[in-house]
């Protein structure tokens, strides 16, 4: 638990945060291994985790019947994954599939969200880091719809 | 001989009469003569074959959009303002063929064009249109690359410049300070003196060439009188512009206004005709036309002049960097009054009022340019209250 | 918005002075030595020139007028090794009438060149710094020299950092060569798609997201962009915030051209000529037209 600890004190998304919110969260934090090719986790299901990636790669990938699975975003080191376990229904929008052996730490999403409704000052700080991290997705994600490299003519 | 030596710099006058000797002393020293004659209801440019294609007698009217061609009271040879023509046809042909490319094979050969030089004498010149020149110098002769045709018809060009007798309404050459007095940049310039029954010139020499050509006609030194008079005109006209542009920080002024309203207004009127860039002294842009025989065997490589108000002069693939009229004009009047400053060192209008007059729809840039600088400073003085209202707020 | 044209401001050192021993309006003729296919729109044409003993000297960032017989006239940025003098090489992507005709030359065809016109990218800036190379699509073309060139004499830099997005697996450009950077220990290499198939083991995302994957030291890093100018619009913004200071961004600016030389006007972007002051610029001074509308 030393380590989790470690980690995710020096993880940037966690950086400045109280000590006592960290204990918090490392208590629901625990170390998991995706094998190549395996799902972390598939759209439509209860999204009750989130993910540090300490190492590896993961695909976010949509499947179309027509047109096969279609990654959207490739997620690596250091990058945190999935936040549907914030927001309501609390279901999963994507699949998750990890392309190389992947460790990253899960975080229950379910009890962290219980510790946020009792405790909203650590709800704020959360709440503003998956800010941080959903402007960054979405302006990544309007810049892929420009389609910038394509020849529009 | 009795003909008195001049030299440059001095003054002397000449009868209006032996004007027709000064036409002849350039045709003989080889010069194809340039100067205004009418044609098709205005006064053009063109090579004249005598002293008799010279508008005696005649002016213009000239307003926003329009222009007329009118008697005057007297004969003379210069009682006119600008018409369309500049003199940058001549030394920036609107069309010059490049090059010639021939085909042999999956291989090619491209000939050189073997531009001649013609020795062009320019009658009339006024004062705004010598500035026009030393502005298109400075484009075409003074960077990295310079321009071979260009350059060597500009510097074997003689030069008559003509002192402005009169301001045009659409004339602010005082406003740009690039006339109406004739101050350099000429061979020979000339006041046109009309008073009472004399009608004479007051000539000044502005080079050796200049003095070389008017020792070969007659004339007398200047008295002060004569100095006095042409003074006098000119000073006249200066006071009788049609328009006014006031530039002070102009340049700060447009870059400050890239997303004023003012331009929405104008792009609803302004035709996109682009008749304001081929009648303006100084514009410069060129495209570039291959223009192949039907074999496919022979290609030719034009140059033609151009305009920023088309749609295809900013495309890139894809489509077109100014699709709209706004910013199509507000490119124009940005280069030509700001951008320009800072690309060769002085502004890139002169004044001449050629756009205001030959614009279909009357659009007057000197007015243009009054709104944005009215409505500026509305918009500055309202955000200086805004920021006092900040500042008051924090306290 | 201060604006001042001062070249030294726009791209110190990198303009290129060479007074023309010749008529700039009149192509050299070039021969295809070899067509190489790079992707199914991208071209790669190997050129040398019809008169012997004519050597090619260019600086990284130059382009050249290309001319096709019949079908005018096109600036191409040159994509080949500045260290080699004799051969020219152009990669060409065929998305006009005639970039579109050059699909059809052959070994042994001939074509017209000027050039080369235009400043480089700041390669001798740079020298003491970690290098920050960000490309997009074809936009990797005009840097592929400043690779060459850096790696030519690879002592003289920090760290290298090479990120390149484009559209597709299919779109990525000089593939091999880019293999083999990757597996260099003194280069890092990121290569990113905006969309792939299942096949496709590498990154999808765009290229800005490969910004905080690299390592190198903002305030010691000169970073050269080149892409589609919304690309390097985010990208720019992308290495501020990571504590690139905007004097330290590079670009490389594309608008039409017809004479290279700074006569036509059409290349006209405030108060330069892409052609002869850019096309490369420094991003603080290029910023502010960067988000004019159609300027």
């Amino acid at each position: 638990m030393e380590n989790l600890e470690k980690i995710l004190a020096e993880h940037p998304f966690l950086q400045g945060l109280e000590s006592h919110y960290l204990d918090l969260i490392v208590g629901c934090a625990s170390n998991v291994k995706f094998d190549a090719g395996q799902f972390i986790f598939h759209e439509g299901e209860e999204a009750n985790q989130f993910y540090v990636i300490r190492n590896g790669k993961v695909a976010l990938e949509i499947f179309s019947p027509e047109r096969g699975a279609i990654e959207i975003d490739t997620l690596e080191e250091g990058d945190v994954l999935g936040w549907s376990w914030l927001i309501p229904p609390y279901h999963w929008r994507f699949d998750a599939r990890a392309v190389e052996l992947t460790r990253a730490i899960a975080l229950d999403g379910k009890c962290l969200r219980n510790k946020c409704e009792e405790d909203h000052d650590l709800g704020y700080q959360l709440l503003k880091r998956f800010a941080h991290i959903i402007e960054q997705r979405l302006q990544s994600t309007r810049l892929q719809l420009l389609d910038v490299y394509g020849t529009h003519s | 001989m009795t003909k008195l030596t001049i030299n440059l710099g001095d003054k002397a006058t000449i009868k209006s009469s032996d004007i027709i000797l000064l036409f002849n002393a350039l045709r003989s020293a080889g010069y194809s003569v340039i100067g205004p004659t009418i044609r098709e209801g205005t006064i053009v440019y063109e090579e004249l074959t005598s002293i008799d294609d010279l508008p005696v007698g005649w002016t213009d009217e000239q307003e926003g959009g329009s222009y007329r061609l009118k008697k005057r009271s007297d004969n003379a040879f210069f009682g006119y303002n600008v018409g369309p023509h500049s003199w940058k046809k001549f030394l920036f042909p609107p069309s010059l063929r490049l090059w010639n490319a021939r085909k042999n094979g999956n291989n090619f050969q491209i000939l050189p064009e073997n531009n001649d030089t013609p020795k062009f004498a320019f009658i009339g010149v006024r004062a705004c249109e010598l500035h026009a020149m030393a502005v298109q110098d400075k484009v075409f002769m003074n960077g990295t690359y310079i321009d071979p045709v260009y350059k060597s018809r500009r510097e074997h060009a003689f030069i008559v410049a003509v002192n402005c007798g009169q301001a045009g309404n659409t004339c602010f050459c005082t406003s740009m300070k690039t006339g109406p007095k004739v101050t350099s940049g000429y061979d020979l310039s000339l006041t046109e003196i009309i008073q009472d029954e004399i009608h004479y010139f007051l000539v000044e020499v502005g080079s050796e060439i200049g003095a070389e050509i008017l020792n070969q006609i007659p004339h007398e030194s200047a008295e002060n009188k004569d100095i006095e008079s042409a003074d006098r005109i000119v000073e006249e006209t200066a006071k009788n512009m049609g328009r006014t542009l006031d530039t002070n920080n102009l340049k700060e002024l447009l870059y400050n206004n890239y997303d004023n309203p003012r331009w929405d207004d104008v792009a609803n009127r302004c035709l996109s005709c682009s008749n304001c860039t081929m009648v303006c002294p100084t514009c410069f842009c060129t495209t570039v036309e291959d223009v192949t025989d039907l074999k496919g065997e022979n290609s030719e490589r034009w140059r033609k002049w151009d305009s920023c108000f088309t749609v295809d002069f900013s495309y890139i693939h894809g489509g077109s960097i100014r699709s709209t009229v706004r910013s199509r004009y507000r490119q124009w009047l940005t280069h030509k009054l700001a951008t320009w400053i800072d690309q060769f060192g002085s502004s890139g209008c002169v004044g001449c009022g050629r756009c205001i007059t030959w614009c279909p729809v009357a659009i007057d840039l000197t007015e243009e340019v009054s709104i944005i600088r009215l409505s500026n400073n509305n918009s500055e003085s309202l955000s200086s209250d805004k920021s006092d209202f900040r500042e008051k707020h924090n306290h | 918005m201060a604006h001042t044209l001062d070249n030294e401001f726009i791209n110190p050192n990198s303009q290129i002075k060479s007074p023309p021993d010749k008529d700039p309006m009149l192509p050299c003729l070039f021969s295809v030595e070899q067509v190489k296919k790079e992707t199914h729109d991208t071209f790669t044409f190997y050129l040398s020139p019809c008169e012997n003993k004519i050597s090619f000297p260019f600086q990284p960032g130059q382009f050249n007028m290309l001319y096709i017989f019949g079908n005018g006239e096109v600036p191409i940025s040159i994509s080949g090794n500045p260290s080699d003098e004799d051969r020219l090489v152009h990669t060409v992507r065929l998305v006009g009438p005639v970039t579109r005709a050059m699909k059809n030359l052959k070994r042994g065809d001939v074509l017209g060149v000027r050039g080369p016109f235009g400043n480089s990218w700041p390669v001798y800036e740079a020298i003491g710094n970690d290098v920050i190379v960000v490309a997009g699509g074809i936009g990797l073309a005009p840097l592929r020299p400043v690779l060459y060139k850096l790696l030519s004499q690879r002592d003289k830099y920090g760290k290298i950092v090479l990120l390149y997005g484009t559209r597709t697996p299919e779109d990525i450009l000089f593939k091999r060569e880019l293999e083999q950077l990757r597996s260099r220990f003194d280069l890092e290499v990121h290569v990113t798609v905006d969309r792939a198939q299942q096949s496709w083991k590498g990154n999808v995302g765009v290229v800005t997201r490969l910004i905080h994957k690299a390592t190198f030291d903002p305030l010691n890093s000169i970073a050269v962009v080149c892409g589609p100018e919304v690309m390097m619009r985010f990208t720019a913004l992308e290495l501020e915030k990571h504590g690139v200071p905007s004097d330290r961004i590079y670009i490389s600016m594309e608008r039409n051209m017809k004479c290279a030389i700074g006569f036509c006007g059409h290349c006209q972007l405030g108060q330069t000529f892409i052609c002869k002051d850019g096309p490369v610029f420094r991003y603080d001074f290029m910023h502010t037209y960067l988000t004019k509308r159609e300027i």
